[in-house]
C-alpha cells in the first residue's frame, strides 16, 4: 500500500497531549461510570479473595488505569479484537466477559473461563474477541500483530488492539512487531499503559526513551500520549486511532498515562514508591471520580450514583460467592485440551 | 453487620505472619484504599489496605503478635450507624495456630463451608492422577496396487505437499525468510511465490521472534500458517512463541482457543557450519505437550506427513535435514497422498536386532542394516518418523521379535529421544530385552568446523554396526 508515510504520520501525532477532550453525553457518563467501578469493585474483591487464600499463584490488579479499557472499548466496533498481558481482569470485563467466569478462574473453578486451567493470567473468550492473557511480558504485542495480520488477510476492517506496559515496551519483539505491522500496513493499535513502573522499576530507571509515544518513530508509526486518567480523552485518542487504522494505514501507538494503584502483583510491598505519591494520583486524578464529579455536577443526584454501585456490588458478590462454591476442575480435566 | 478483617496472604506460598503495626486506632474512620496495618511476611513488610468503609470497632490481634495464621480475624470494622457493642457481638477470633475456615460473615461462613467439602471431595479424587490418554496411531493408507511411483526429491515434495494444501484451502500461507522472491533459502519453497501470490507467500524480515509471534497470533484467530525458520538453530530466537504461545493456549484456555500452525525447516547437522548451526532440536519440542513433532526420513513421508501437519489443528513442529533435502525417493502419484502423525514405519524388517532411527539417523540405521546383513545379521529398521506422539507401540513389537534395540540420533545423548526410546523400551519391554538397549547418538560436545572432527562428532554407520553386534553379543 503506497501510503505517504511521513506526512501521514505526522498528520496523525506528534507526541503531544490533545488538551480538552471532547465531552461525553450523559449515557456516555453512565455507561463508562459502570463499567469503570464494576473493574474497581471487581479488583478489590479478588484482592480480597487473594488475601483469604481463596485465590492462588500470582495476581495483578488492575485498580487505577480503569479508564483505558472502558475507554478503548467504547472506540471499538463488533469483530474488533483485544488481547493483553497478565495484569488482565479489566480487559475482559471491559470486553463484556461475565464477571462470574473470570472470578471462578481466578480460584480455579470448572466454572471459569478456562475451566480453572488458566487462572489469572491466561483467559480467552472467542465469543468475545478477547485473546487472552499472556502471561510471558511482551509476547502479546507479536501475537497481536499476528491477530491484525488475520484481518488484513482476510481483508476486513476490523482493528486489533494489542495492551503492554511501560516494562514490556523495552522488550525486542515488540520492536519486531512494530516493524512488520508498519512494513505490511497492519490495522493493530499498540496501547502502552504506561503506569510509571515496571513491577519495582521506575520508567526512569528503565527506559531511554520515556516518550512511549515516539517508540514507533523510527519505524514511521504515528503515536500519541493520552491522559489514560480520562476516560474521555482515551475514548478521543481510541477513536482517532481506530480510523487510522480501518482506513488502511497501518499501525497506531497511544501512550495510556496512567498509575497502577496497588502492587505489582499482591504480593508487591511497593517499597519503590512512596505512600504520597500514590495518594496523590488517588486523590487528584482516579479515574471513576472524575466521572463522578462530572455527573453531580451535572445534577444526577447521589442516590442515582449510589444505585449503580450497589447494582455492580451486587454482581461482583454475586461472582465471588460463585467462584468460592463452584467446584474444582473434575480430575478428568487433567488431560483435556492438550491436542484438539 | 460489622466486618470482620482477615489476616491476608500476601504471597503465593505465605501462610502466617507478623502483625508488625496498627496505622489506624479504634475508633478512628476507615475509607477503602486506606493502609491500616503493616504485616511482615517471610520475605518483605506489606500494607494491608482496607477495602471496606467504616470505623475501626475493635483490634483482635495487638501488634507485635508474630505467626498470625492467614485468615484469623484481626480487627472489626463497623459500618455507620453500628457500635463497639456490635464489635463485641462478633465471632471471637480463632487461636492464631488454627487453621480454620474464617467466619467473616454467615453467607461467607456458608459458601466457606461448601468450600471445604468441595475441595475434601477433590481431595479425595485427586489423590491419584487419571490414568494419561494413550496415543493410538492409525496405520498408513494403503496405496492402491498399480499407483505410479514419482521419483522425486524430498525438497520437491515438501513444494508439492505445500502447494496441494494451499491449493485446497485459502486460510494456509506460508511466511518466512526468503520463501517468496528468492524462491526458499534452500528452495524449497521453488515456485510458490508465482502461483500463491505476496499474499500468501510473504517474505519476513529476519525476525524470528517476532515472525514466530505473528504466526501464533494469526493461527489464533483462526489462519493456518506454515512457519518456515531458515533453520531451526535460528529458532531459538522464537521457542517462547513456539512453547508458550502456541503449545500452551489450548489447554490455558480450557479448550477454547488452539493454534493450527506449522513451524519447518531444516535440523540438525548440515556439513562444516559448526556448533551454531549443527545443532538436533528433536528433544527439544518432543518434551511439550500440545505439540507434535515430526521428522521423517523419506520423500514420500515428507510429503504424506507435511500434508498432514499443515491439516493438523494443533501447533506442528516439522524437523527437515539439511542433507536429505537432494535425495530422491519415490512418491505415489496420488491426489491427496497424507499419512498419519503418530505412525512410526518398517524400513526394513529383521528378527535379530531393531534399529531404531529418525530423519537423517535413518541413514546410519539402513546402511548399517546391510553391513550387518552381510554378517548374518538381520536388522529390522524402525523410521519412527513421527517423535510426538511417539509410537510406542510399533516399538515395543519390533522389541518384542528381535529381543534387541540400537537408538540412533545425531543429536546429544543426555535428555535425548534416545534415552526416552531407551526408557519405553524398559517400562514396556523389559521382559523382552535380551541385552541392555543401546544408544548411537552425536558427540557430547558442540559441533567442531574441522572436517575430520565433525565427522567423529556425527555418528556413524560403523558406530552402529560395532552396537548392534554388541547387543547381539557377536
Amino acid at each position: 500500500m503506497a501510503a505517504p508515510k511521513k506526512s501521514a504520520a505526522q498528520a496523525a501525532g506528534n507526541g503531544s497531549r490533545s488538551l480538552s477532550p471532547p465531552e461525553f453525553t450523559r449515557e456516555q457518563e453512565l455507561h463508562a461510570l459502570r463499567d469503570m467501578l464494576l473493574i474497581r469493585r471487581f479488583e478489590e474483591k479478588a484482592g480480597q479473595l487473594y488475601g483469604m487464600g481463596a485465590i492462588g499463584g500470582f495476581c495483578h490488579l488492575y485498580i487505577g488505569q480503569e479508564a483505558i479499557v472502558v475507554g478503548m472499548q467504547m472506540a471499538l466496533k463488533d469483530g474488533d479484537q483485544v488481547i493483553t498481558g497478565y495484569r488482565d481482569h479489566g480487559h475482559m470485563l471491559a470486553c463484556g466477559m461475565d464477571a462470574k467466569g473470570v472470578m471462578a478462574e481466578l480460584t480455579g473453578r470448572r466454572g471459569g473461563y478456562s475451566k480453572g486451567k488458566g487462572g489469572s493470567m491466561h483467559m480467552f473468550s472467542m465469543e468475545k474477541n478477547f485473546f487472552g492473557g499472556h502471561g510471558i511480558v511482551g509476547a502479546q504485542v507479536s501475537l497481536g500483530t499476528g491477530l491484525a495480520f488475520a484481518n488484513r488477510y482476510r481483508g476486513n476492517d476490523n482493528v486489533s488492539l494489542a495492551y503492554f506496559g511501560d516494562g514490556a515496551s523495552n522488550q525486542g519483539q515488540v520492536y519486531e512487531s512494530f516493524n512488520m505491522a508498519e512494513l505490511w500496513k497492519l490495522p493493530v493499535i499498540y496501547i502502552i499503559e504506561n503506569n510509571r513502573y515496571a513491577m519495582g522499576t521506575s520508567v526512569t530507571r528503565s527506559s531511554a526513551q520515556t516518550d512511549f509515544s515516539k517508540r514507533g518513530v523510527s519505524f514511521n508509526i504515528p503515536g500519541e500520549q493520552v491522559d489514560g486518567m480520562d476516560v474521555r480523552a482515551v475514548k478521543a485518542a481510541g477513536d482517532k486511532a481506530v480510523k487510522w487504522c480501518r482506513e488502511g494505514n497501518g499501525p497506531f501507538i497511544l501512550e495510556m498515562q496512567t498509575y497502577r494503584y496497588r502492587g505489582h502483583s499482591m504480593s508487591d510491598p511497593a517499597k519503590y514508591r512512596t505512600r504520597e505519591e500514590v495518594d496523590k494520583v488517588r486523590h487528584d486524578s482516579d479515574p471513576i471520580e472524575q466521572v463522578r464529579n462530572r455527573l453531580l455536577a451535572a445534577k444526577v443526584t447521589e442516590d442515582e450514583l449510589k444505585k449503580i454501585d450497589a447494582g455492580v456490588r451486587e454482581i461482583v458478590n454475586a461472582a465471588a460467592d460463585f467462584a468460592q462454591n463452584d467446584p474444582e476442575p473434575d480430575v478428568s480435566e487433567l488431560y483435556t485440551d492438550i491436542y484438539r | 453487620m460489622p466486618i470482620q478483617v482477615l489476616m491476608p496472604a500476601l504471597s503465593p506460598t505465605m501462610e502466617k505472619g507478623n502483625l508488625a503495626k496498627w496505622l489506624k486506632k479504634e475508633g478512628e474512620t476507615i475509607k477503602s484504599g486506606d493502609v491500616i496495618a503493616e504485616i511482615e511476611t517471610d520475605k518483605a513488610t506489606m500494607e494491608v489496605e482496607a477495602t471496606d468503609e467504616g470505623t475501626l470497632g475493635k483490634i483482635l490481634v495487638p501488634e507485635g503478635t508474630a505467626d498470625v495464621a492467614v485468615n484469623t480475624p484481626i480487627a472489626v470494622i463497623l459500618a455507620d450507624g453500628e457500635d463497639a457493642s456490635a464489635a463485641a457481638a462478633a465471632p471471637k477470633a480463632p487461636p492464631p495456630a488454627a487453621k480454620a475456615a474464617p467466619a467473616e460473615a454467615k453467607s461467607q461462613a456458608q459458601s466457606e463451608d461448601k468450600e471445604a467439602h468441595a475441595r475434601a471431595e477433590a481431595e479425595e479424587g485427586k489423590s491419584k492422577a487419571p490414568a494419561a490418554p494413550q496415543a493410538v496411531a492409525e496405520a498408513d493408507p494403503e496405496v492402491p496396487a498399480g499407483t505410479e511411483m514419482v521419483t522425486m526429491t524430498i525438497r520437491e515434495a515438501l513444494r508439492d505437499a505445500m502447494a496441494e494444501e494451499m491449493r485446497r484451502d485459502g486460510d494456509i500461507f506460508l511466511m518466512g525468510e526468503e520463501v517468496a522472491e528468492y524462491q526458499g533459502a534452500y528452495k524449497v519453497s521453488q515456485g510458490l511465490l508465482e502461483e500463491f501470490g505476496a499474499r500468501r507467500v510473504i517474505d519476513t524480515p529476519i525476525t524470528e521472534h517476532g515472525f514466530a509471534g505473528v504466526g501464533v497470533g494469526a493461527a489464533m484467530a483462526g489462519l493456518k500458517p506454515i512457519v518456515e525458520f531458515m533453520t531451526f538453530n535460528f529458532a531459538m530466537q522464537a521457542i517462547d512463541q513456539i512453547i508458550n504461545s502456541a503449545a500452551k493456549t489450548l489447554y490455558m484456555s480450557g479448550g477454547q482457543m488452539g493454534c493450527s500452525i506449522v513451524f519447518r525447516g531444516p535440523n540438525g547437522a548440515a556439513a562444516r557450519v559448526a556448533a551454531q548451526h549443527s545443532q538436533d532440536y528433536s528433544a527439544w519440542y518432543s518434551q511439550i505437550p500440545g505439540l507434535k513433532v515430526i521428522a521423517p526420513y523419506s520423500a514420500a513421508d515428507y510429503k504424506g506427513l507435511l500434508k498432514a501437519a499443515i491439516r493438523d489443528p494443533n501447533p506442528v513442529i516439522f524437523l527437515e535435514n539439511e542433507i536429505l533435502y537432494g535425495h530422491t525417493g519415490p512418491v505415489p502419484k496420488l491426489a491427496d497422498y497424507v499419512l498419519p502423525i503418530g505412525k512410526a514405519r518398517i524400513a526394513r524388517a529383521g528378527s535379530h536386532v531393531t534399529l531404531i532411527a529418525w530423519s537423517n539417523g535413518m541413514t546410519y540405521a539402513l546402511k548399517a542394516a546391510e553391513e550387518l546383513a552381510k554378517e548374518g545379521i538381520e536388522a529390522e529398521v524402525v523410521d519412527l518418523r513421527t517423535l510426538r506422539p511417539m509410537d510406542t507401540e510399533s516399538i515395543v513389537a519390533s522389541v518384542q521379535k528381535t529381543g534387541r534395540a540400537v537408538v540412533v540420533e545425531e543429536g546429544w545423548q543426555q535428555s535425548g529421544v534416545g534415552a526416552e526410546v531407551a526408557a519405553r523400551l524398559m517400562e514396556h519391554a523389559f521382559d523382552y530385552l535380551d541385552a541392555p538397549v543401546a544408544r548411537v547418538s552425536g558427540k557430547d560436545v558442540p559441533m567442531p568446523y574441522a572436517a575430520n572432527l565433525e565427522k567423529l562428532a556425527l555418528p556413524s554407520v560403523a558406530e552402529v554396526v560395532e552396537a548392534a553386534k554388541a547387543v547381539c553379543y557377536r
